[in-house]
């Protein structure tokens, strides 16, 4: 759903802050008011800006989803692949071109359920990709079906008597399949969303933030939860920082505590670097090491 | 820009020589030969030996080769891939093709250029993983849901693996489509003579970059030939790609107009330039009495019918299907006058069949000789099939 905006009469609109990032020639979004996707993207671009990235050298990519809108709106390379591909897509992207930044910005139920055989991969490979979850709970562009991360007891258009389902904690996912940063925030903390967004931005391997988003439209209203408001005052008194807690004990139960904070935050060589330490090791001078195909055109 | 633009072959990827190589030796070094420096691939038989020949010829020339979780994830990292600015491909059988077909459409819709190359083998399902068959053809042409058009291929020989890959990549860069490279397990597996000549005298067809800097390039803004030009990610574009329908700043818009005007130009591009796309081979068809259609592994044993054939004074021509997609509608129906039957000769029940009865339009009788899988037709099977053609005739 849309919001239109009409043109104030008295004067040209002032530029948006985040105006050099995102496409304001594709503004208004399609996202609900009161959606937590919004501020994660601005966090995101403040998070860029902070990291002092070339923009011109940053590429987005996304699923299919609410979230999956995300590269659609933003000014850089952008990706908007198909249904749980893109971290896959990422990884094409990022191998043939080891110069550029590539952030995977896609839902839960994108990264996670279709997708989450390449997530687990990609991590288990520790390649060199920033991946942003936003977590809501549930299947939102299609009109609030079941997610792998929908709590149990809490409803959804296809769990119309609660889900009996055991979610994926997926602080404890990407952790034990090998992310080196792992981080998790609602959209609330987003100073801290921002500082946790650059420093995975700028940590060489699999980094991994979850952010815990508001959908008011579809998860909150099949489960009596009030506006999006209210999902922020819930943020607001049930969340909890705990830094370096262990991700075993930061599974989300329906309406109870959300753990957040940096998880993880450990190295490990990537894809590239064990590919090159090994191909150096066995072939000596006769290896020709992959440039990537950043060359004149 | 829209005419080729060619370039001889860079020499790192060209192994030079004479060779005695199976079809997917043969089709890896075509490959390198054409500028493929990025294959992303999943093991399955009989095309494995591709991507174990790419594996280890890789970081010996600069490439970079993968090993994906699945083929839906390779069919769509070779796509990242490509708009990183590499020539890509990658390499499966019958059920990884199956599990490719969404990224064969993602790779029409977003014009990504790219191969696919499909080791056929004995289907439904797992099939006859290690024997032959020709029945992906359809599937090849159909896959992936919504309307398309692509480019697929069809080697008869190890050889043809090689050149054919040439033609493959040539064709994929000057018309921003995948291209099927249709093998089968017979070619794949066979070990020929194969001659990789020297890299001056090989012409890769160079991706049609844009010249236009900045926010000015449009990543679908097609040219005269209904084709645009590419870029890749981290040169100052800021473009957007999408697998949804979009406009000429590949931006989402969501109408009937906009899917006309679409799906239009990508299925146009592909049907208005089909004459410089198809190539077929064509022998004895005049005053031929039955005309022997095949392709692939087939064609070679449909030589052998044709000879037998002709011992019995049968006038017998024959045509080999080197493009499979787009077929040749044209030919066939202006054959279709003129010859007296054809005979349509695969390893399936029916598909590129269904094609040239649809071309032949009733005017010739237009006879199927089919085959399950699992080896190819026998001489004899073939034969039969054109004394039936010819009675047909004469009846």
């Amino acid at each position: 759903m849309s919001t239109v905006l009409k043109p104030r009469p008295d004067a040209a609109p002032p530029e948006h802050p985040m105006e050099s990032i995102l496409r304001m020639d594709r503004m208004p979004h399609i996202w609900c008011p009161s959606c937590g996707i919004g501020t994660a993207v601005n966090c995101f671009a403040s998070a860029v800006r902070k990291a002092e990235f070339d923009l011109d050298k940053v590429s987005i990519v996304s699923g299919i989803g609410c979230t999956g809108r995300v590269a659609g709106y933003l000014r850089l390379d952008s990706f908007h692949t198909t249904h749980g591909r893109p971290i896959a897509f990422a990884t094409g992207l990022k191998l043939a071109r080891p110069d550029l930044k590539v952030v995977v910005f896609s839902g839960d139920g994108d990264l996670m359920a279709i997708g989450g055989n390449h997530f687990i991969h990609a991590a288990r490979r520790n390649q060199d990709l920033t991946i942003i979850c936003v977590n809501n709970f549930n299947y939102a562009m299609t009109g609030g079906q079941l997610a792998p991360t929908t709590p149990v007891t809490a409803r959804a258009s296809t769990a119309p008597y609660g889900n009996y389902d055991a979610p994926f904690n997926l602080p404890f996912l990407a952790e034990s399949c090998g992310a080196v940063y792992v981080a998790r925030w609602t959209v609330l903390h987003f100073r801290r969303l921002i500082q946790s967004m650059t420093k995975a931005l700028t940590k060489p391997g699999f980094t991994f933030i979850e952010v815990i988003a508001p959908c008011a439209t579809l998860y909150a209203r099949k489960n009596k939860l009030g506006d999006g408001r209210d999902l922020l005052r819930f943020y607001q008194e049930q969340s909890e920082v705990r830094h370096g807690a262990s991700t075993k004990d930061v599974d989300i139960d329906f309406q109870k505590k959300i753990i957040c904070g940096e998880f993880v935050d450990r190295e490990r060589p990537t894809f590239l670097e064990r590919m090159n330490g090994m191909y150096k090791a066995r072939l000596g001078d006769d290896y020709a090491e992959y440039g990537g195909c950043c060359g004149e055109v | 820009m829209s005419e080729p633009r060619f370039a001889p072959a860079d020499p790192k990827g060209v192994l030079t020589g004479t060779y005695f190589l199976d079809g997917d030796h043969a089709c890896c070094e075509g490959a390198l030969a054409a500028g493929c420096r990025f294959v992303a691939g999943y093991p399955i038989t009989p095309s494995t030996e591709v991507v174990e020949r790419f594996s280890a010829r890789a970081p010996r020339v600069g490439a970079m080769f993968i090993q994906m979780e699945d083929e839906l994830a390779s069919s769509i990292a070779i796509q990242g891939a490509v708009w990183g600015g590499a020539k890509a491909m990658t390499v499966t059988s019958g059920p990884g093709f199956s599990l490719m077909m969404e990224h064969i459409g993602l790779a029409v819709m977003t014009e990504t250029p790219c191969v696919f190359v499909n080791v056929q083998r004995g289907g439904p399902s797992t099939g006859l993983p290690t024997l032959t068959g020709q029945a992906d053809v359809m599937q090849a042409r159909w896959g992936s849901h919504g309307d398309y058009e692509i480019i697929a291929i069809s080697p008869d020989s190890p050889q043809e693996c090689f050149d054919l890959m040439l033609d493959a990549f040539n064709l994929s860069e000057r018309y921003r489509v995948p291209v099927m490279f249709m093998m089968d397990e017979c070619v794949g597996h066979m070990t020929e003579k194969v001659v990789i000549p020297p890299a001056s005298e090989i012409m890769v067809e160079e991706r049609h970059w844009t010249d236009k800097p900045g926010l000015d390039y449009l990543p679908f803004q097609a040219n005269a030939n209904l084709v645009p030009d590419m870029t890749r990610a981290g040169e100052g574009h800021r473009f957007h790609v999408t697998g949804l329908t979009h406009d000429e700043k590949g931006y989402p818009v969501i109408n009937a107009e906009a899917q006309e005007k679409l799906v239009r130009r990508l299925i146009d591009k592909i049907r208005l330039n089909a004459e410089d796309i198809i190539h077929i081979e064509e022998r004895d068809l005049a005053g031929a009495e039955v005309v022997v259609l095949s392709y692939g592994i087939t064609s070679r044993v449909a030589e052998r019918a044709i000879a037998m054939a002709r011992e019995q004074g049968v006038q017998v021509g024959a045509i080999r299907l080197v493009t499979l997609w787009p077929f040749p509608e044209r030919r066939i129906r202006e054959l279709a006058g003129q010859v007296g039957s054809f005979v349509v000769a695969e390893i399936n029940y029916g598909q590129m069949f269904y094609e040239v009865e649809r071309c032949a339009a009733g005017k010739v009788p237009v006879l199927l000789a089919p085959h399950g899988g699992g080896t190819v037709h026998s001489p004899e099977q073939i034969l039969e099939k054109i004394m039936e053609a010819r009675a047909c005739r004469q009846s």
